[in-house]
């Protein structure tokens, strides 16, 4: 079946002034797949550049190298598909609920202004709103008149993801829309998003910090770090049988919730390194607990993976001929 | 001896256009040694009530009642003198951000040193010696080079290192932390808990968590108090809270918290939002969203009830803790709750 979308070695590099033309290497080669109706996760700590993937995916931020292709059409280049089109048929939410409204527009406005922009009729628009409006929970009469100022967090949430939906998109990308709610609030937005997938049939990309989060919403996911790919998987492989030391140590840094069973050492030690000076090699060698030489040397490759099933890590451990003397027994 | 004593600590916020009531009625104990972990939502006081122990909040625009002790001093009377020995002598705090908690065009080995030089009238060398011996304290790696670092050049785990350095370098017989790990990264996270752990052990502290995160307070807490509306609803040993706690709110909080649920299946989300803190309405604030309530919830704020030994929760659905004789006839009644207050 067609993917969704498929991005192909997409590369963004943001130059930093008086560094001596050094540039922070946000999103470094990254290729995936997203299938039609699946929802795909991508975690990793700050600076992964896993919030600059999201913006290159809806061409907020034009992609310095690479290729987009939604749905079979190829994204920005003649003969392929406009990104203004792409837009209508790809919404984003984003993590700041309150940044993210105009604070001079009742919320009502701001759902219409989607469809009314993309040629909807202001009646239409408007009818458009309260009818997402009531799918996100919220009773129009009472929430539409409201400025974003008076809503909770959770509330304006729901206001977002009204607005992303009120364009009719087939794809959702979520970046981290639970992370600044409260726990119980947490809980029903994203039970929110379970009903409205469903419902419209949509495919969503999650970006998440929260690894629990992703495991209970996801169906695939794609660990990063340092602007690259270090595994990808479906969701339970990842999680029983994590392949790269990165995301074992991810998962292991998870607390327990018993107290009985409090983690006693650090599963890794130090901070991830700086994306302007990204370390040689494979980029988690300076905090991995098996480097070998080839590690500091050698870029570890993410093997072929097109199928939706396939679980990939991009480290010396998992190919064979790499000459890592883990290779192959890992 | 007790090390902190707080009674019925009530805290509010006077403006022009309203006044909030962020805490109302906390009270609770701190021993020397222990970790109590003050476990709430955005709004439930908590932060409030960890900053009213220091007087750290705005003066002209905060109304504070109630006692607040600390080894045996009145904080709450204090005069300034006092109140400056007391920071960072007696009790120091680390906050949720050290980029903003640290003065950016001071080096770290400074900010520390100047800490050490206004407790314990040192001079600058001295003070020098104490600081870099606190990082090797706190584990920062090659600590002599990240003295005379700026707080710009040190990573998010680094700088919260740093951070709790300058907290303990008077060796602070209470510790109030806030949030102290919710910016950094999973993996990051995981060590400065495990790090504050070890300190507090060897260095004997008692210490104040403030958390929203139930996991957290789990790898750290030995008593856990939930606040909600600025009320302390349930207290007592963090095993006990995580695995059976008596209020609705905590039982709505660990379901709804995300792990490990099965992915077929809709959250147990608690409904509706906090309340309004401007208005504070009669009765049990949590009871608008409450999945026990009863004709009396919205009326009468529950008094604390005692179920078991070193538990509380303050809801009327909980069974207080009865006679041995009389737990037989009332765990018939009314299921598991009764059962365990054998007092």
């Amino acid at each position: 079946m067609q993917p969704m979308l498929i991005a192909r070695d997409l590369r963004k590099h943001f130059p930093v002034k008086g560094s001596g033309g050094k540039s922070v290497q946000a999103v470094d080669g990254v290729s995936f797949n997203v299938g039609k109706g699946e929802t795909l996760g991508i975690v990793g700590e700050s600076g992964c550049g896993k919030s600059t993937l999201a913006r290159l995916l809806l061409h907020l931020l034009k992609p310095d190298a690479g290729e987009l292709v939604f749905d079979g059409d190829p994204v920005g280049i003649a003969r392929g598909i406009a990104v203004d089109a792409l837009r209508r048929q790809v919404q984003m939410v984003f993590q700041d609920s309150y940044s993210s409204l105009n604070p001079r527009m009742p919320v009502r406005d701001s759902v219409a202004f989607g469809p009314f922009v993309q040629g909807k009729k202001k009646d239409e628009a408007r009818h458009i709103a309260r009818e997402m409006l009531v799918k996100v929970g919220l009773d129009p009469g009472l929430f539409g008149p409201r400025y974003p100022h008076e809503l909770s967090g959770g509330q304006k949430q729901r206001v977002n993801i009204a607005r992303a939906l009120a364009t009719g998109p087939r794809m959702v990308i979520l970046d981290e829309p639970v992370s600044a709610l409260d726990k119980s609030v947490e809980a029903q937005v994203l039970n929110l998003l379970r009903a409205l997938k469903r419902q419209f049939n949509l495919t969503y990309v999650f970006i998440s910090h929260d690894l629990n989060v992703v495991q209970y919403i996801s169906d695939r996911v794609l660990v990063m770090y340092l602007g690259r790919i270090a595994e990808v998987g479906p969701i339970e492989a990842i999680f029983e049988r994590p392949l790269h030391p990165y995301t074992r140590a991810l998962l292991a840094s998870r607390p327990s919730m018993d107290p009985a069973q409090r983690i006693e050492e650090p599963p890794i030690t130090g901070d991830p390194p700086n994306p302007i000076d990204p370390p040689s090699g494979c980029r988690f060698h300076t905090r991995c607990p098996f480097v070998e030489e080839v590690c500091t040397t050698t870029d570890p490759k993410l093997a072929n993976w097109q199928g939706p099933q396939s679980h990939v890590a991009a480290c010396h451990m998992h190919d064979p001929w790499s000459g890592h003397n883990r290779a192959g027994s890992a | 001896m007790t090390l902190t004593e707080v009674r019925d600590l009530r805290v509010r916020f006077v403006t022009r256009e309203a006044t909030v009531h962020a805490v109302n009625g906390v009270s609770f104990t701190v021993q020397p040694g222990e970790v109590l972990c003050i476990l709430g939502e955005s709004g439930s006081g908590k932060s409030v009530t960890l900053r009213a122990l220091m007087r750290l909040l705005p003066p002209r625009s905060t109304r504070i009642e109630g006692e607040v002790r600390i080894d045996g001093q009145d904080v709450l009377a204090m005069r300034p003198q006092a109140l400056r020995d007391l920071r960072g002598g007696l009790a120091a705090m680390i906050f949720q951000e050290p980029m903003t908690a640290l003065d950016p065009v001071y080096t770290v080995g400074q900010q520390i040193g100047e800490a050490v030089r206004r407790h314990t009238g040192c001079g600058f060398r001295a003070a020098r010696e104490r600081a870099l011996e606190l990082l090797e304290l706190v584990r920062i790696p090659s600590p002599e080079r990240r003295l005379d670092a700026y707080p710009h050049e040190l990573s998010g785990g680094l700088r919260q290192r740093a951070m709790i350095a300058m907290a303990l370098s008077c060796n602070p017989r209470l510790l109030l932390a806030d949030e102290p790990t919710t910016a950094l990264d999973a993996t990051v996270q995981v060590q400065v808990l495990i790090l504050l752990r070890r300190l507090q052990r060897e260095l004997g502290m008692g210490m104040i968590f403030v958390t929203h995160d139930l996991g957290v307070a789990s790898e750290i807490a030995d008593t856990v108090a939930v606040m909600y509306a600025g009320r302390i609803v349930e207290s007592g040993p963090v095993a006990q809270i995580l695995s059976a706690p008596e209020h609705p709110y905590t039982a709505g909080l660990l379901a709804s918290t995300v792990h490990g649920q099965p992915r077929d299946r809709d959250i147990d989300a608690i409904p509706g939002s906090p309340p309004d803190l401007r208005r504070m309405a009669q009765g049990c604030s949590f009871a608008p969203r409450c999945p026990r309530r009863m004709a009396d919830c919205r009326v009468v704020v529950p008094q604390p009830r005692f179920p078991a030994p070193g538990r509380m929760a303050a809801c009327h659905a909980v069974v207080d803790g009865l006679p041995v004789t009389e737990v037989t006839r009332i765990s018939t009644m009314s299921g598991p709750t009764a059962t365990t207050s054998v007092r």
